[in-house]
């Protein structure tokens, strides 16, 4: 079970890495929606360190739910996702394994760059530490979520505004505590009790999504 | 033998042409005294219940908001248990209920809504507040459009009507998350504090009009998805024998 974990894993990473264009993709639409953003306001200090959790939060949650379309489209496209519905290896264990190389690809791009957006948004320093953690925390929760909704519209070519609608309802709790942490950390209030809770949402999503993720899959292949 | 006789009525019930058969008298059965005691209820809560001390008639919007509000969340709790049955014992009527339920479901939702903000417009002095209860009553409207647009989507009716069960039991697992995430990020927030008037224990003369209409709007809430259930079926089954046999019967 570990072993299919491990080599579903590697493939897709080694997949991803060869297309590094569009990762880079990715993270180019994060900066862009948050550079872009302040041109439309004065730009004042005080206002973009105030909308800065909101709008980095927002920016990740479109870029993942651009990203999570192709999450098992080129499988399913191609016919490996039918090999891993008629293989004896748990679908649930592949599906987790999918969405972690996910991650691991397009979701943690967003951690790495983060730093240096809220800088550019005028959020102080000290703040980095936590905002970094939260993202941590709470973009795999999406990732897991997402590859619900990805994986019942599967079917279907063009998904990307019904996917929207599907997803950002259950997407509520992660943006109020991810959002909930930069603003605690930001206003110099504990932030701990946010990033619990997103830690919680994660453990929650890694035990109950993959299941979830499997039947889809198999409703969408019937 | 309880349980086997149990199981023998299930997989009758089961039967679609016996279900098309009985739903008949079930939606009657559901239907008058569903519209009798909603009737009587919003009559009763409209004209005959005392005006409120504090919030004068503007109170009596309750006798719709509050039975909408309840079958919002009953709505979709019932969608959700249909779901369950619908993955696990791939019961095809569960999975009809779920589509027909649906937009009734929503309806109810966007009634609550409408009608909490008419209220909210005389007694908040505003049409909308981010209140813990009101965000996740709204996230509860975007659940239910979900589901529809998901239906709508998949061509299969199959495959749509199960991709359907499982997106309701993934998202019933979510609304108490949501709504517990909501009331946290209000209280942080700390917004424009609206406290709302601490209600006093309810005057029965306003209770049993709100209670029967409550009642009420369930039964024709039962009544009117039972026969989106059946045109549900009569256009899945379009192809099968039966239903061909009972048009030319009828014809």
């Amino acid at each position: 079970m570990l072993g299919v974990f491990w080599a579903v894993l590697r493939r897709d990473l080694l997949l991803a890495f060869r297309q590094r264009g569009v990762l880079v993709h990715h993270l180019l639409f994060f900066v862009l929606v948050v550079a872009l953003f302040p041109l439309g306001t004065r730009a004042e200090g005080a206002i973009l360190v105030a909308v800065s959790p909101a709008l980095i939060w927002m920016a990740v949650l479109l870029a993942a739910l651009l990203s999570l379309q192709r999450l098992f489209r080129p499988d399913y496209e191609d016919g490996t996702l039918e090999q891993y519905l008629l293989s004896p290896e748990p679908l649930a264990v592949i599906a987790l394994a999918k969405v972690t190389a996910y991650w691991l690809a397009s979701g943690l791009i967003f951690v790495v760059a983060s730093p240096l957006l809220v800088l550019l948004l005028g959020v102080p320093a000290h703040a980095v530490g936590v905002i970094m953690l939260s993202l941590l925390l709470g973009t795999p929760t999406l990732g897991l979520v997402g590859g619900i909704g990805t994986a019942l519209t599967l079917s279907l070519p063009r998904a990307g505004l019904l996917l929207s609608l599907l997803i950002f309802p259950l997407y509520v709790p992660v943006l109020i505590f991810g959002a909930g942490a930069m603003q605690a950390v930001i206003a110099g209030l504990p932030a701990a009790g946010a990033l619990y809770l997103l830690g919680a949402l994660l453990a929650l999503g890694v035990t109950a999504a993959p299941w979830a993720i499997a039947a889809a899959l198999k409703i969408s292949l019937e | 033998m309880a349980k086997s006789a149990f199981m023998r009525w299930f997989h009758r019930f089961g039967s679609l042409p016996y279900f098309y058969g009985v739903s008949v008298p079930i939606a009657r059965a559901l239907a008058v005294p569903g519209v009798l005691l909603a009737a009587w209820g919003v009559y009763a809560g409209l004209v005959l219940a005392p005006a409120d001390y504090q919030q004068g008639d503007a109170f009596r919007i309750i006798y719709i908001h509050v039975p909408s509000a309840w079958l919002s969340m009953f709505g979709y709790t019932s969608m959700a248990v249909a779901g369950v049955v619908a993955l696990v014992w791939r019961l095809k009527l569960a999975e009809i209920y779920i589509v027909a339920a649906a937009p009734i479901g929503a309806s109810f939702t966007f009634l609550a809504l409408a009608t909490g903000s008419i209220w909210g417009k005389p007694m908040w002095g505003t049409w909308w507040v981010w209140d813990a209860r009101l965000t996740s009553e709204l996230i509860l409207l975007f659940l239910y459009l979900g589901v529809i647009a998901l239906h709508n989507a998949i061509e299969s009716p199959r495959t749509a009507a199960r991709a359907c069960a499982l997106l309701s039991v993934v998202g019933v697992i979510n609304v108490p998350i949501i709504h517990y995430s909501v009331e946290w990020w209000n209280t942080l927030h700390q917004g424009p504090t609206i406290t709302r008037f601490d209600r006093p224990a309810m005057d029965l003369d306003m209770l049993w009009p709100l209670l029967s209409a409550a009642l009420g709007f369930t039964l024709i809430f039962g009544w009117l998805t039972l026969w989106g259930m059946r045109v549900q079926l009569l256009w899945r089954e379009r192809r099968s024998r039966w239903v061909g046999r009972m048009l030319e019967n009828s014809r």
